[in-house]
């Protein structure tokens, strides 16, 4: 077997060594009977030539984002990663390392995470943020238990334009604490009144911007309406690439800021692993889940960074931590750190400015489309469309022209019929003017 | 001899690097993207006002910035890395590469699922591997890690109970030998903790346990051990544990943070346990990435099973459908969803593809391989340091601080003095319940060759602080990028980014 080392006459020598005639005595505590019982139908040591064979069939039964006409979004995105990223991200110092606990050798990982930890503060327009949670709807999860633990009330306000899945992850974790996760009903027109039901008794109210159907609200009066009820505001941003053209979240009073980086980090992987952003003020930092790295010096007094503030962390607090995370998503993080690097402030705002410009472009023809609606609001990189009839079954005729056309609101929403013919269409970079004229002549076949 | 000062500050190849914010050139980036097409904008009146704040880098800066970082790491595939209660064991790069293959990583969570088959038989896969290696009824795919998956189990039981009419359950039992997340995880379900001590010889103590079980009665919900405990050694009154977890009608669940030492050789299912999490990211080999990502597929009883979390894969004649809400079909009783989209599936491939590399054979041989060379390590080790517990130990042994008596070294000396030795140091101060432990966990990735250096460095630690040499280990490491850092400076003044302010100073300094 390739990947172990020992050779017959070393595990010899060793057994000998500690005084035992086989490794099955070293084995001696393990229950006889759950010994003689074990049998397991698994297939038996394959070559690295057969494992990539047997994988890239299963590989080849999908159909991919990168060969076919792609206009997915509702909180994946597909965009160019450049070369360097993900070269620089495979590097053994940073894959094959574990979380830093010893700074002295860890020092790469932990630079990393504070220039991660400030370009997620900057983008999100907030002052703080830590290294970063598993994905967006665990995030959005652990915001609303700190905002609960923060005005120490136990009620959540959802909006009906927060991703579906942020939405039932936090309603999820928070089924056994005696929290009420309310969330309103799915809201693609945008019609929900949010102002109106903040009240004294809420912990957080939850929006997300851009919101899941693609609008882009401005939630600054929501914002202050919050703060004069003492209620914090939650908001959670899916598409990072918005933030480089779009107000951010701190801009528009928010008090804690998730989301997903994946958008930023790299391949779309069916959704994982991701990165969880997480982003506050200060004031609340003792109050904030997760790991923090912090500047300091050493012994001879050089800059240097560590793991700090990790008496909220469980495994100093146990129990009474403020979660129970331990590994993250370092590696994602770095992707993502990495690749805002690369980008700056100029090509971060020009990847945004081509994102928006593709998806007006695409919106323009697509609403040239007999009998397509563009539901009316602001948007960034996705929008919803009304066809017809039932999306679900336009997206599958749309894939069987090579095309993935959007994605159906009816998969979240499966109990509402009114939202069945709603369609979320998403347009990035890297989508070329060749693939949505693919869009529109296959959307008018399937329609017509 | 006594290293030159250098006018750069770099030391040889140990190079200096500052922030990414001191190295802008304003309007630069290392990106070139095509040009827009000409629209009319659609962002109402939503646009930012004011720059951001972010950095500007040419790509050669970049490279440069982030392979100068990386060298300021250690890794597995630079040493030999024994952090106990990690299994830092070979990442092969087969896993990187298939988790690359466009039909894994160009596909999008939300594609019709008719689309995606491919990914739905590779969740399904691996799901399966699970479940034969454990022989359990049934695994939750989507937590995301470890602690995650403490959470599923623990929510599992906590809907069982309550499906049962027995919601007045809200105690956990969890040795106080348990990693932090344990209790933690109970936290989150609602339920309070109970600890129990690990007798002499690093066990939990059945009779204690019988005594916590008969005490708060019907109000146990679980009882939470890891196994093998995180002191190296196997529960070896598992069965009979389980008997009386089942016998208080509580459930039964496992950490199974420490798989790799048992891993081929038993089924968990014939321990009597209820729920387990398995971490990828440990006993599959999939990289730690510096803190994660990692993936904690649950596995489930019977009992356990129907309450799983969404989404779960599901077989429909020739192929999969993929069942995503809660409240219907074969998610009927699921409790909810704990994840974005169809959890960690870039790790399910990378671990998938190490379990067919392996094969059940290779698996086996891999949990012989490391319980080998922790004994290995115990046995020579034993020489000069003092372990915790009497052996076998499984994939990991633990030595206490008595060797350090009266010496004037602390367990945390040693750990720094190692780093001087060019190795990464043990899990320091864990399991709690050792005094000064160093939990040191070899893996069966390790040569001899690399183990016995390892021997020797340690070894000869152990006598140079008995000589009295203690001075010498405080001022360890002195060969690492950075010397010991001030924690308690960055904890009392936190500094959790950079601003334009704090780092001025540091700028001028560095020109
Ligand atoms: C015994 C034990 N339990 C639980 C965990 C938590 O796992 P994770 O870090 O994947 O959340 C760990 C690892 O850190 C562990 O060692």
């Amino acid at each position: 077997m390739r990947y172990l080392p020992l050779s017959e006459a070393n595990r010899r020598d060793m057994l000998a060594q500690i005084g035992v005639a086989s490794v099955d005595e070293l084995f001696r505590d393990l229950p006889k009977k759950a010994l003689a019982a074990a049998q397991f139908d698994l297939p038996r040591t394959m070559s690295e030539i057969e494992v990539e064979r047997a994988l890239g069939v299963m590989a080849a039964k999908n159909m991919n984002c990168a060969t076919s006409a792609a206009f997915l979004g509702c909180g994946n995105y597909r965009h160019h990663t450049p070369a360097s990223a993900d070269y620089l991200i495979q590097r053994g110092e940073f894959l094959t390392a574990y979380t830093p606990y010893q700074p002295e050798i860890s020092q790469g990982t932990l630079q990393a995470i504070f220039e991660f930890q400030t370009q997620v503060a900057l983008i999100t327009g907030m002052e703080i943020a830590n290294a970063s949670m598993y994905d967006g709807a665990t995030a959005c999860a652990e915001a609303v238990a700190m905002a609960c633990r923060v005005t120490k009330r136990s009620h959540a306000l959802v909006s009906g334009r927060v991703h579906p899945h942020y939405h039932d992850v936090a309603k999820t974790q928070m089924k056994f604490l005696d929290v009420n996760v309310e969330c309103l009903a799915p809201d693609p027109y945008g019609v929900e009144d949010l102002i109106g039901r903040v009240s004294p008794d809420l912990a957080c109210v939850v929006v997300q911007t851009p919101g899941f159907f693609g609008q882009l609200s401005d939630y600054t009066a929501l914002g202050e309406a919050c703060h004069k009820a003492g209620v914090l505001l939650v908001a959670c941003v899916t598409e990072p690439v918005s933030l480089g053209l779009v107000k951010s979240p701190g801009a528009m009073g928010a008090d804690i800021v998730v989301g997903e980086g994946q958008s930023l980090a790299g391949p779309m992987t069916f959704g994982g692993p991701g990165v969880g952003l997480f982003a506050t003020r200060e004031k609340f930092l003792r109050q904030m889940p997760g790991r923090l790295c912090g500047e300091t010096t050493d012994e001879d007094g050089r800059r240097g960074w560590v793991l700090t503030l990790s008496t909220r962390e469980q495994h100093i607090r146990r129990e009474k931590a403020t979660s129970n995370i331990c590994t993250n998503s370092g590696l994602i993080a770095l992707a993502f750190s990495v690749h805002m690097t690369l980008l700056g402030e100029a090509g971060f705002t020009r990847l945004a400015e081509l994102n928006h410009a593709t998806a007006c472009d695409l919106a323009d023809k697509l609403e040239g489309v007999k009998g397509v609606k563009l539901l009316p609001s602001a948007f960034f990189n996705e929008f919803t469309l009304a066809l017809p009839k039932p999306a679900a079954g336009v997206v599958e005729a749309l894939a069987k022209k090579g095309v993935l056309g959007g994605v159906p609101v009816s998969r979240f929403y499966p109990t509402y019929p009114e939202l069945a013919n709603l369609l979320v269409v998403c347009a990035t970079e890297t989508n070329s003017a060749e693939d949505q004229v693919k869009l529109v002549k296959a959307l008018n076949e399937v329609l017509s | 001899m006594t290293l030159p000062t250098t006018a750069s500050g770099h030391k040889g190849l140990q190079l200096e690097q500052g922030l990414i914010f001191e190295q802008d050139t304003p309007g630069m980036t290392a990106v070139d993207l095509p040009s827009l097409p000409t629209s009319k904008q659609r962002l109402g009146d939503m646009n930012r006002n004011g720059p951001i704040g972010l950095p500007g880098l040419s790509e050669p800066e970049v490279v440069r910035h982030y392979t100068r970082l990386s060298q300021k790491n250690y890794s597995i595939d630079s040493g030999f890395y024994p952090l106990g209660s990690c299994t830092m064991k070979h990442n092969p790069r087969l896993n990187e590469k298939m988790a690359r293959l466009p039909g894994f990583a160009e596909i999008h969570p939300f594609q019709p699922v008719s689309t995606a088959q491919g990914a739905m038989e590779l969740i399904d896969t691996c799901a399966r591997w699970l479940t034969e290696l454990t022989g359990m009824a049934a695994v939750a795919m989507s937590p995301a890690a470890g602690a995650h998956g403490e959470f599923c189990g623990l929510m599992c039981i906590h809907a069982a109970h309550d499906a049962n009419g027995q919601s007045q359950r809200k105690v956990i039992i969890v040795p106080e030998s348990a990693h932090g997340t344990n209790p933690a995880t109970a936290a989150l379900c609602g339920y309070t903790v109970e600890s129990i001590p690990a007798n002499a010889e690093g066990r939990v103590d059945i009779a204690d346990l019988r005594a916590k079980l008969k005490e708060h009665g019907d109000t146990v919900a679980a009882v939470m051990i890891t196994n093998p405990n995180t002191c190296g050694l196997f529960e070896r009154e598992c069965i009979e544990i389980a008997d009386a977890v089942h016998a208080a009608g509580a459930y039964f669940y496992m950490d199974g943070a420490n798989f790799n030492a048992i891993v081929g050789r038993l089924r968990i299912a014939d321990l009597g346990v209820d729920a387990m999490h398995i971490n990828l990211h440990k006993t599959f080999s999939t990289p730690h990435g510096g803190g994660g990502p990692g993936a904690g597929p649950t596995v489930l009883s019977a009992k356990l099973a129907p309450f799983a979390p969404v989404p779960m894969v599901v077989k429909a004649g020739e192929g999969y459908v993929s069942e995503e809400h809660a409240g219907y079909g074969t998610a009927k009783q699921a409790l909810g969803r704990m994840k974005g989209y169809h959890g960690q599936f870039g790790v399910f491939v990378r671990a998938l593809s190490y379990m067919m590399s392996m094969g059940v054979d290779g698996l086996k041989q891999a949990s012989g391989d490391a319980v080998l060379n922790a004994n290995y390590l115990m046995a020579r080790l034993s020489a000069e340091l003092t372990p915790a517990f009497a052996g076998p130990c499984m994939h990991e042994c633990v030595f206490d601080d008595r060797f350090l008596k009266g010496t004037g070294v602390t367990t945390l000396d040693i750990a720094k003095a190692l780093i001087d030795e060019g190795f990464h140091p043990p899990t320091m101060y864990f399991p709690l319940v050792v005094h000064g432990a160093l939990l040191i966990e070899p893996t069966e990735t390790e040569s001899k060759q690399a183990l016995d250096q390892f021997v020797t460095s340690l070894l000869s630690l152990a006598r140079k602080a008995k000589e009295g040499r203690a001075a010498e280990f405080q001022a360890a490491p002195q060969l690492s990028p950075r010397r010991r850092l001030d924690e308690t400076k960055a904890a009392r003044r936190p500094i959790l980014r950079w601003t334009p302010s704090a780092t001025d100073g540091a700028k001028q300094a560095a020109e």
